[in-house]
């Protein structure tokens, strides 16, 4: 028995339109080990388990459950032959309980107490941390993950599927999550973890399988690789892992950031007591679990949330200060800041997807010139511009942006924003969903315009990349800045757990 | 086997599609509407080519039929041009109506009360301003609420109509009642009426002047782009630096101006006098009209003549075959729904069982 896979894929196929998302694919799951499925994004790794938890059908191919030909028509066939998935976005009622959150959908009688009890036994039995009468609203990012593992779980699912399970954690959340991996492999499971992430790949999986542009790569043991050689795997030719960081001489400062405090319309806090300053010639990292004032931060130096209290400056190269505060973001722009902002929203902020390029450069423009008409010449010409120098694919410049592919996207709105040499440049996630190479660009792209002075604010996710883009990193723990540090000289682990407290060295 | 529960056909996104192609599936369905306009023509007992023939044949066989389907179409395509920068911008304005009123007892106004001191030109062109000023007005009340406290612009919008149809009732049994018990207003002055061109009022110039300068509105001008950007995302207005309140009410102004034109038009220069049912529904057809057309003002004109000949025909058909006048607002309503799922089917495809498996399971 210990020699059969739980799962074998052979052959399996998934177009969608013209886009081949998996090429005939073989795969092989075995009880009591982690594999993890690695691959850029846009590899086809969510795809392929898709098919395997029944939300597509394969367009070809076939799958072997414990060697019987089975096949996965919906997700409830999939939990019948013992295959559960958490998905990267949680599907979970705010208003119930983890217990009812458990329950839902499941044909049995509702027996809340039962459940309850069933619940607990099995939080206890892999060391979980959850209470199954806690609602959900109530919960941490990490507890909902957990919930959706145990909802799994309870349907006996003995083959789990986990898409990008801690994109969303902070390192510690991390580090427990996969000792419960540890425990469901030592209970039987077979664990496949969805990631791009390879020092996750090597501390918890038992084996690898890489998927690269929708065909399978290969399969390899952890113990027998290492990160470069699983990167060569993932990108197909090397990639050196060092982001090239140049240092900037003399630099000055260039946005003064004062005691900034912001409240939602609820009146909770988003920001509190702010203070930085971000230097011309200089990316300033801002890391911090998703939803502690990044967003907030950024929209608000840029005139798009309201402030309570501070100040915000820009200071220009004859130390003359423009205060930001109760501006616009036209009135930012006439008072001759060069601010440029790559926002997090994509197409819901930084671009109009309905519009080709040549639309979206004039987002920027659209009010230059006299009379009611507008100028198209000078955006048509900036737009060829970008496709050239960014290489963006697109069938042409007026294509819909919405129907680019996320880097290419991202390309557009970068190029955008970096297009008039901006003095504070501020990005947030510039390089989320993006394949590696694309994130490379990016990179370079945000060091070129450090090295030409400009201030840049770089919200990251990545530790990693954060700790060898930036040049120092502004540290945000749940609206407040839990410190400022070096990050030539700084720890990954010293970033977490600022992340996740606030330290006591509060930056004056 | 697999073929069990493999489901009969399944959806798939389709890839970008040709400018003619998607055009010629926009033209099939209303063949294929046409086509299923046939059904409630036979359940009347009647043979449905010869229906059809009558309808054509009523509304432009003759000059004088043309006119008259001329004259159905104006306010239908001035009305939907009014809209489509509101529907642009995914402000529902479902006001029209109203607006067209408000437009129209504006007109009325100087009509009644001046006719005799004004020359007419001059007459009629403060019987143009106002009545697009009294329209504009009427828009902008529903779009400084929506501005300023984020109100639910479709309710508001419907609820203005029924005010300013209330407000004509009021004028018709009060103050501008013409003979006492009437409950009518008196009959416009000729100095009030519009001044025909090709026997039919000068409305239809007005018109398709309308068609070009919206077409290069929102095509070519700083104000249109604004328009697009906010019916895409309000955030990446609001990013852009756009006021986006402000670019709401004064398209909103606009709205109602061109509404409260075609008022001006129905009252002086096809009813020469104001009653409650001035608008008769045009406020509402159009809406089909800017949709059919995907918000394009010179497809407009080829969907509000198409609706135009399916009224006046329907009206013939009434008459020679006893056909009811209904039938036109079945037909359209067919219409609109198959124009619909035609944009369903440009965007994606079906695929049928067995069709693509046959190969694998050979």
């Amino acid at each position: 028995m210990d020699t059969k896979y739980a799962i074998e894929m052979k052959g399996i196929t998934k177009r969608f339109g013209q886009v081949v998302a998996n090429d005939s694919i073989n795969l092989t799951i075995k009880r009591g080990e982690i594999l993890a499925l690695l691959g850029e994004n846009g590899s086809g790794k969510t795809t392929l388990m898709n098919m395997l938890s029944g939300i597509y059908q394969p367009d070809e191919g076939e799958i072997y459950k414990d060697g019987k030909l089975i096949y996965i028509h919906s997700p409830r066939e999939a939990y019948e032959h013992g295959i559960g998935m958490i998905h990267q976005h949680y599907k979970l009622i705010e208003v119930f309980t983890a217990a009812q959150n458990i329950l839902l959908g499941l044909d049995e009688k509702m027996d809340i107490k039962g459940a309850n009890l069933k619940v607990k036994e099995i939080c206890e039995r892999y060391g979980f941390d959850i209470e199954p009468t806690t609602k959900v609203y109530d919960m941490s990012v990490s507890q909902k993950q957990t919930v959706e593992i145990v909802k799994v779980l309870y349907r006996g699912a003995e083959i789990l599927i986990l898409d990008e399970p801690t994109a969303v954690l902070t390192p510690q959340e991390t580090d427990t999550l996969f000792e419960v991996l540890r425990n469901m492999k030592k209970d039987g499971k077979a664990i496949v973890i969805i990631t791009h992430k390879l020092n996750e790949v090597m501390e918890v999986s038992d084996k690898v399988a890489v998927l690269r542009k929708g065909e399978y790569i290969g399969t390899v043991e952890t113990r027998n690789t290492n990160p470069q050689a699983l990167t060569d795997m993932m990108v197909g030719h090397s990639v050196a892992l060092n982001i090239n960081r140049p240092l900037y001489e003399n630099p000055h400062k260039k946005l003064v950031v004062e005691n900034l405090t912001c409240v939602d319309e609820e009146g909770i806090k988003k920001l509190d007591n702010v203070s930085f300053i971000a230097n011309t010639g200089e990316i300033l990292g801002v890391a911090g679990i998703s939803g502690s004032g990044q967003k907030e931060l950024l929209e608000a130096i840029a005139g798009l949330y309201p402030v309570k209290n501070g100040s915000i400056r820009v200071v220009d190269d004859k130390d003359n200060e423009t205060e930001l505060v109760g501006k616009t973001p036209r009135k930012i722009r006439e008072a001759g800041v060069g601010m440029a902002f790559v926002p997090e929203d994509r197409l819901g902020m930084g671009l109009v997807g309905s519009m080709g390029m040549t639309g979206n450069m004039l987002l920027r423009s659209w009010k230059n010139g006299k009379g009611a008409f507008l100028k198209k010449k000078e955006p048509e010409n900036l737009a060829n511009r970008v496709m050239e120098e960014l290489e963006v694919v697109t069938p042409s410049i007026d294509f819909p942006v919405r129907r680019l592919s996320g880097g290419n996207v991202q390309k557009v709105l970068v190029g955008r924003e970096i297009s008039n040499e901006p003095s504070v440049l501020m990005t947030a996630y510039a390089v989320r969903g993006l394949d590696i190479n694309t994130s490379y660009t990016i990179y370079n792209l945000l060091t070129e315009q450090k090295m030409k002075g400009a201030a840049v604010v770089y919200v990251g996710e990545d530790l990693d990349v954060l700790l060898e883009l930036a040049d120092r990193i502004l540290v945000l723990c749940g609206g407040r800045v839990s410190g400022i540090v070096d990050a030539r000289t700084t720890t990954k682990e010293e970033v977490g757990l600022m992340m996740t407290q606030i330290g006591e060295d509060v930056d004056e | 086997m697999s073929e069990v529960r493999t489901p009969l056909f399944r959806l798939a996104k389709r890839e970008a599609m040709s400018r003619e192609k998607i055009w010629a599936i926009r033209v099939g369905s209303i063949i294929i509407a046409l086509i299923l306009g046939c059904i409630p023509i036979m359940l009347t007992g009647n043979n449905p080519i010869s229906a059809y023939a009558v309808i054509v044949q009523g509304s432009v066989s003759r000059p004088i039929y043309i006119r008259q389907t001329v004259k159905i179409a104006i306010p239908l395509l001035g009305c939907a041009l009014a809209i489509a920068p509101c529907f642009k911008m995914r402000f529902w304005n479902i006001g029209a109506e109203g607006q067209i009123t408000m437009g129209a007892v504006a007109a009325t106004f100087f009509a009644l009360n001046f006719a005799k001191t004004i020359p007419s030109p001059l007459l009629l062109a403060i019987m143009f301003i106002t009545a697009a000023t009294a329209g504009g007005l009427w828009a902008l009340i529903p779009a400084f609420f929506k501005a300023k406290w984020n109100t639910n612009e479709t309710l508001f919008t419907l609820m203005m109509n029924y005010i300013a149809i209330g407000i004509v009732a009021w004028l018709q049994g009060g103050p501008w009642e013409g003979r006492k018990g009437s409950q009518l207003i008196p009959m416009f002055d000729d100095a009030a009426r519009l001044p025909e061109v090709f026997r039919v009022h000068c409305g239809w110039i007005i018109v398709l002047l309308l068609v070009v300068l919206m077409y290069f509105y929102m095509n070519k001008t700083k104000q249109g782009f604004e328009i697009a950007v906010i019916g895409d995302s309000v955030n990446t207005a609001r990013y852009a630096g756009m006021n986006v309140g402000w670019i709401i009410m004064r398209t909103m102004f606009i709205s109602g101006a061109i509404s409260g034109i075609v008022g001006f038009m129905i009252v002086s220069g096809a009813n020469y006098t104001l009653y409650k049912g001035v608008a008769n529904g045009v406020g509402f057809t159009s809406i089909t009209v800017a949709w059919l057309s995907q918000l394009n003002s010179f497809a407009m004109i080829a969907i509000s003549a198409m609706l135009a000949i399916l009224e006046k025909g329907s009206n013939t058909l009434q008459t020679r075959l006893q056909v009811p006048a209904s039938i036109a607002d079945i037909i359209t309503g067919i219409l609109l729904f198959s124009m619909l799922a035609s944009e369903f089917f440009i965007n994606y495809k079906l695929i049928f069982r067995g069709r693509d498996k046959k190969e694998v399971n050979a």
